[in-house]
């Protein structure tokens, strides 16, 4: 009975009155991780969902409840829509072909082929510079006249186009630089699982005669299932979590059009110092990120196979 | 996760150590939040002048604190008076001034004018860049690194194309007419070469005021509680703007990056931008061809806005900590040392008696261009500044980039942004 879990202890508590000295040794262990996660993390958490009713406090104003004000602020500003609008698009833009991509290369340089490492490297290469550095390499790709798109369109006859300045394409732009960030970060992680899956499946397969795709749908692709569901939910928080690059190469504009949830969160905290508007519109954001991970592990779970 | 967390918990807290603020000892040490603004050896600038002030004053210590960006460094100075220990002074935006006094976080200038001399050393600077460092009677910051936007044109691409070098346009109607002998077309659509370049990412209010003050108009009152974006002179300055790259195609279409805009020039894409003067170092170090920098076209008056930096003193810090700091100011802002950092940075020296300093009098003889910038001066106005200033500013800038990417036409954009300004400041009446 006592050597129950200690990741359990309010049972134990139940069962014994007196705690036993190897609880209050798992307590003593879990005590400096759980005072740093309830400080920098649930405090903190907690603290933004109280603010959100607050007005946000000025120099001669304290703050007073308003109950639920700032979040009809919020619902009632159309920036906040278009916001949400384009963070959605990024993230069905980014999602799915980072992922497809991470996917591709990973089998790619899982088979042995000349200069293999090279290859991995290079396309693990984006990963490793900071978001700001990518960036601003891409601020140079997309520039008008003598940026690296526009001479490679000169050398086709095309005309120079303004890409980030231009409302219709400075989204997709931004997108595809997240893209080319992130999926040789999720590359490396289905290379790890590759490497895990037996390769007597691959030599049962080849004397079955199984063709290539056949055994990728039917063997790997299963079994990489829960490398998938880690990516994916990453993938996901990734989408409302990357405003690096729009700082450096957009800064929300052209009129909003490459405004993300977390950069007009971070404009309204700390550019216009309206601090209960961004804890309101962060209780949103963390609302529906938690939302969408659940829904993640609930619906996705039961068609994983775990070995 | 736990791990990771512990990892990041730890990391922040001995971040936290280190920044702590260093046990004040028998001398004062007053801490200096500066924002890097421009490129080039900034910092060492900034190190040798308190190195020196230091010399000078033995009982002071300065210490630089290089705090990012001008918004990173009004991030950073208003999160430290918010937990109640600012920098006891800082460089932050000129136009942030009612947003800090909002915040209770600056005290007025006017608190440390005790002599004459001090009297007399408030009234030595331009009273251009006074304007946005005044409001309700009181001086909330002291000018230091200030500009203007003024044009530069490519002395090469002028001959080429027929026109007299020397003689830069003068008007609204001749910057267009020049910019069109200067544009070179393709079949394409697009342009090898235009003839002006005005940007328009990040802050286009700023480019737009040089637009709005030549139309003979303000944006905003003195008070700063009230804007006008919808006036007929605004919407007439807008549709100019709008014209140069629709109607008259001679300046590039949809949203030009500022940051790009000085190696456009380099590449010869533009044959005449508008810029801030702060990059008249940056253009003569790397121009490979002649080039002139003149006053801004004249519309119905010339015109630019001022822009820039201002020291500012922390209204929490302790007494004797403002007081030297203040020393500080009136120390950095001597002619002489004025002087300096214009030949140093391209800053606009913001004293007229600097001018008569041998260092700078030698440099204007030597470069003449760095005297544009002071003539422009006496045409020249407060920077759009008003409370909640970065809410109401973006409501002009998203409504300047609609116009300019063709979403909205001048009237609609201005006619919304106007609705959007009166939003939040209706309430500071």
């Amino acid at each position: 009975m006592r050597t129950a879990a200690p990741a359990t202890p309010p049972l134990l508590l139940t069962r014994s009155i007196r705690p036993s000295s190897t609880t209050i040794h798992a307590w003593l262990l879990l005590l400096p991780a759980m005072t740093l996660l309830a400080l920098f993390t649930h405090w903190p958490a907690l603290a933004t969902f109280i603010d959100s009713f607050f007005s946000t406090p000025r120099a001669r104003r304290a703050a007073t409840f308003v109950g639920l004000e700032n979040y009809r602020q919020i619902f009632d500003d159309p920036i906040f829509w278009q916001a949400l609008t384009n963070n959605l698009l990024f993230a069905i833009g980014t999602i799915p072909v980072s992922i497809g991509l991470a996917l591709l290369m990973a089998v790619w340089v899982n088979d042995r082929i000349a200069g293999r490492t090279l290859v991995r490297m290079a396309y693990f290469t984006p990963t490793v510079l900071p978001m700001i550095a990518v960036a601003n390499i891409w601020l140079f790709f997309y520039t008008p006249q003598y940026g690296l798109l526009a001479q490679l369109l000169a050398a086709f006859g095309g005309a120079s186009y303004n890409w980030l300045g231009s409302k219709d394409t400075a989204l997709l732009c931004v997108t595809i630089v997240a893209v080319w960030k992130e999926a040789g970060f999720f590359m490396i992680f289905y290379l790890a699982a590759l490497q895990q899956i037996a390769p007597s499946l691959g030599e049962a397969a080849v004397l079955e005669g199984a063709s290539r795709w056949y055994f990728f749908r039917r063997v790997q692709f299963p079994l990489l299932m829960p490398t998938t569901l880690f990516v994916l939910v990453n993938a996901v928080i990734n989408a409302f979590r990357t405003v690096d690059h729009i700082l450096v190469m957009t800064r929300g504009g052209p009129d909003n059009a490459t405004s993300l949830l977390l950069f007009r969160i971070y404009e309204l905290g700390f550019a216009f110092w309206d601090t209960s508007a961004a804890a309101a519109l962060t209780m949103v954001l963390l609302l529906g990120l938690g939302t969408i991970a659940l829904a993640q592990y609930i619906f996705l779970e039961r068609r994983i196979h775990y070995r | 996760m736990q791990r990771r967390a512990f990892l990041k918990g730890t990391a922040a807290m001995s971040g936290a150590l280190l920044a702590a603020p260093a046990i004040a000892q028998s001398s004062t040490e007053i801490s200096f939040y500066y924002p890097v603004a421009v490129g080039g050896p900034i910092t060492k600038l900034i190190d040798a002048y308190a190195a020196e002030f230091e010399k000078e004053n033995p009982s002071i210590k300065v210490k630089p604190i290089y705090a990012g960006t001008y918004q990173e460094t009004i991030v950073k100075a208003l999160t430290a008076h918010k937990s109640g220990n600012p920098p006891t002074t800082s460089v932050l935006l000129s136009t942030d001034m009612f947003t800090l006094i909002d915040e209770d976080a600056v005290t007025p200038i006017d608190d440390f004018i005790r002599t004459d001399d001090d009297k007399a050393w408030l009234k030595s600077f331009f009273s251009a860049f006074m304007l946005n460092s005044q409001t309700a009677g009181k001086t909330w910051g002291v000018p230091f690194q200030r500009s203007t936007i003024v044009l530069y044109w490519n002395k090469d691409l002028f001959k080429e194309a027929g026109l007299d070098p020397d003689v830069p346009p003068a008007t609204w109607a001749e910057q267009v007419t020049f910019a069109q002998k200067l544009t070179k077309l393709e079949a394409s659509g697009g342009a090898s070469q235009w003839g002006i370049q005005v940007p328009s990412s990040g802050f286009p209010y700023w480019l737009f005021q040089g637009f709005t003050t030549q139309a003979g108009t303000v944006l905003m009152n003195e008070e700063g509680n009230r804007t006008f974006y919808g006036g007929a002179e605004v919407v007439e300055a807008l549709t100019y703007w709008v014209d140069l790259s629709r109607k008259h195609k001679v300046h590039p279409p949809g949203i030009v990056e500022w940051g790009t805009t000085p190696k456009d020039f380099f590449e010869k894409k533009a044959a005449m931008i508008w810029t801030t003067t702060g990059n008249l170092t940056n253009v003569r170090n790397n121009a490979k061809f002649p080039f002139g920098v003149a006053m801004l076209p004249a519309g119905k008056r010339r015109g630019s806005p001022t822009g820039g930096g201002n020291f500012y003193i922390s209204r929490k810090a302790p007494a004797a900590q403002q007081e030297a700091a203040f020393k500080f100011m009136r120390w950095i802002t001597s002619p002489e040392r004025a002087a300096q950092w214009c030949v140093d940075t391209g800053y606009v020296a913001v004293r007229p008696d600097a001018f008569e300093t041998p260092a700078l009098s030698k440099y204007v003889t030597e470069f003449p261009a760095a005297a544009v910038a002071r003539d422009q001066l006496q045409h020249a106005v407060a920077e759009l500044s008003t409370h909640e200033n970065q809410r109401v500013t973006k409501a002009l800038n998203d409504g300047l980039q609609a116009a300019l990417t063709g979403t909205k036409s001048p009237e609609q954009a201005m006619k919304d942004a106007q609705a959007e300004g009166e939003r939040i400041l209706s309430r500071y009446r």
